[in-house]
């Protein structure tokens, strides 16, 4: 455990390395071209963007903090309800759709982060899953306003820019990929930047130790609803990019269910490292595609999923190499 | 008015008694082993679906006690095979775990017996309401809170009276000097492991014959009985008993004036406990922090 810790926290942050951006961008910049190739759709590709973000924001608390989210997708759905309810009531803009809506989930994250930072472990998390059903059943239950279980409807994302520099993202296809691959890029430089930053090295060493960070005389309380709010925006943001996806938001995009996705995801990736979450994201949303295409109990497997990895597959797939490359 | 009052009231203290049986389960777990069992509405769904096949054979009185056994039994061996591995492990991983449990119970169940609600037959004299004034109270309500009122007593009883009892509460405050005093942590866990199943599995038979079978029966008493335990304080059963009454009453008064607002005023009381009391009505401070 100490071994591996440390090694992860001396080789942090492993996107750094040259190589490894290159590649992982080089893929993400040519998805549309190979795809297809593999009997993939560019939605899909889209869908992964999108959950990848949300799950790395979740892991600038999860893997980075320490602290223990099982609520965000509250923060991605209010993110998605905050875009959807502001194209179809407010203005036909997709860039001010994504600020209100990153606006609503992050504000609700920072206040609610507020009431809980004391909290620890298994405490923390049953309060996050608790709060987090507050916007589900809100969502659920206001149907004038939200569209109740249906979701809501009658919303489409607009083309972006001005005249000569308008970009059509109304179709589905490779135009509004991009849009979202360069959303995601900013998105997760700024996290880059953060988490390498004294304040993302102040996080760890709360992590690590959180009784010695305090006693360095760091403000562990006020670093951790910092690291919570952060994260609740870069979720929302993501979610305000998931109703743009698909012009559509429901109430399941607020549900636990989605949190435990995100939380898996991220385990799956490798919760300790940087890039970890979008490999799980694309992982668990191809598994997610095709088993829910091949079969009606796909509960059962995803469940399994769930449960396997957790068993036998703790440290994720990054995470097993970084341990295989440490030994 | 008073009769809307009152059937409203009568409403509240029956959901109020399933959330208490349901959050003193899943509190048991949660204080000894440090685990949020997701699973636990779907070992209560269990236990309403075996009630459901075991009481042509054995009538309804049988399965009543014979249900909850088998859950408590089927909640030993999900404990042995799975849950005992990560009790020293980041509390991430024991989530993750019973929230895919409970997605393969959940559509276990729904493979076994059907997508569809099932009636859970009850004996004809349960079935009668006591008078023909007060149509709503059924002799099976009563005897549904009175079963509830008993298992919680004696819940109360063991752990204040036999060792076992003593050995759980004293795991709760510091479970490694019980350890080194000479006891099996191990069966400790997966006893009492088992005893938040049986409770769980009770409330499964009798909410199976207040609102029928579906696969997903548990899931809505799942998130109150999160924020009963919330409430009445982590660490603390008592707090948890206050809590789940308290939420049960607050929603169901809430029905009489704006039956909107009935699954919200849970969440309120929620935020305004975090707000003005985080430890909880009878929460001690530090427990699980």
């Amino acid at each position: 455990m100490s071994v591996a810790t440390l090694t992860s926290v001396a080789r942090f942050p492993e996107g750094r390395r040259p190589l490894v951006l290159i590649a992982i961008w080089a893929v993400l910049l040519t998805v549309p071209f190979w795809l297809p190739l593999l009997g993939g759709y560019t939605a899909l590709a889209g869908r992964v963007l999108v959950f990848g973000l949300a799950a790395m924001g979740l892991n600038m608390l999860l893997g980075f903090t320490g602290v223990l989210s099982f609520g965000h997708a509250a923060y991605f759905g209010l993110g998605a309800y905050g875009a959807g309810l502001t194209l179809r009531y407010l203005v036909h803009s997709t860039p001010l759709a994504m600020l209100a809506g990153t606006l609503l989930g992050g504000l609700a994250g920072t206040l609610f982060g507020m009431l809980i930072v004391r909290r620890r472990g298994v405490y923390f998390a049953m309060c996050t899953i608790a709060f987090g059903q507050l916007w589900y059943y809100l969502a659920y239950s206001w149907n004038s306003f939200t569209g109740g279980f249906d979701g809501l409807r009658d919303f489409h994302r607009e083309a972006v820019g001005f005249g000569p520099l308008t970009l059509d993202i109304t179709d589905a296809g490779t135009p509004f990929y991009y849009f979202l691959l360069a959303i995601f890029a900013a998105a997760v430089a700024l996290m880059g930047l953060l988490l390498r930053s004294p304040f993302g090295r102040t996080l760890l060493a709360i992590r690590e130790n959180e009784r010695r960070a305090r006693s360095l005389g760091i403000p562990v309380e006020r670093h951790i609803w910092l690291s919570f709010s952060i994260s609740c925006f870069f979720t929302a943001l993501a979610g305000t990019l998931y109703a743009l996806l698909n012009n559509f938001a429901d109430p399941l995009a607020l549900h636990y269910s989605l949190s435990g996705y995100f939380v898996v995801m991220t385990v799956i990736g490798g919760m300790r490292t940087f890039w970890g979450p979008l490999l799980g994201a694309a992982v668990f949303v191809v598994l997610q595609d095709y088993i829910s295409s091949m079969t009606v109990n796909w509960m059962s497997f995803i469940g399994a999923i769930f449960i396997l990895v957790v068993l036998f597959f703790p440290r994720g797939l990054l995470g097993t190499r970084r341990r295989i490359a440490a030994t | 008015m008073a009769q809307v009052i009152l059937f409203n009231v009568t409403n509240g203290l029956i959901i109020g008694a399933f959330y208490v049986l349901m959050a003193l389960g899943l509190s048991l777990i949660l204080n000894l082993s440090n685990v949020i069992n997701f699973a636990h509405g779907n070992f209560l769904a269990l236990g309403g679906y075996l009630a459901f096949t075991l009481s042509p054979t054995l009538g309804y009185w049988g399965a009543l006690l014979i249900s909850p056994l088998l859950t408590a039994l089927i909640g030993v061996a999900v404990e042995r095979l799975m849950i005992r591995r990560i009790y020293n492990r980041d509390p991430v991983y024991s989530l993750l775990l019973t929230f895919g449990l409970a997605f393969v119970m959940q559509d276990a169940a729904r493979y076994i017996w059907g997508p569809n609600g099932l009636p859970m037959g009850l004996p004809d004299a349960l079935a009668q309401p006591v008078t023909a004034d007060l149509f709503f109270i059924t002799w099976y309500r009563i005897f549904m809170v009175t079963i509830v009122i008993v298992a919680v007593i004696g819940l109360f009883a063991f752990l204040r009276y036999t060792r076992i009892g003593l050995r759980i509460r004293a795991g709760t405050l510091d479970l490694e000097t019980v350890a080194s005093l000479g006891v099996n942590v191990r069966h400790l866990r997966t006893f009492n492991f088992a005893v938040g199943c049986l409770l769980a599995g009770l409330s499964g038979v009798l909410a199976a014959g207040q609102i029928g079978l579906n696969p997903n029966m548990g899931d809505d008493l799942l998130m109150p009985s999160f924020i009963a335990i919330i409430v009445g304080g982590v660490g603390s059963l008592i707090g948890t008993l206050f809590g789940g009454l308290l939420i049960g009453m607050a929603a169901a008064l809430t029905t009489v004036f704006y039956p909107a607002a009935s699954e919200a005023v849970i969440y309120a009381i929620l935020m305004i406990v975090l707000l003005i009391r985080p430890r909880g009505l009878l929460g001690e401070e530090g427990m699980l922090s």
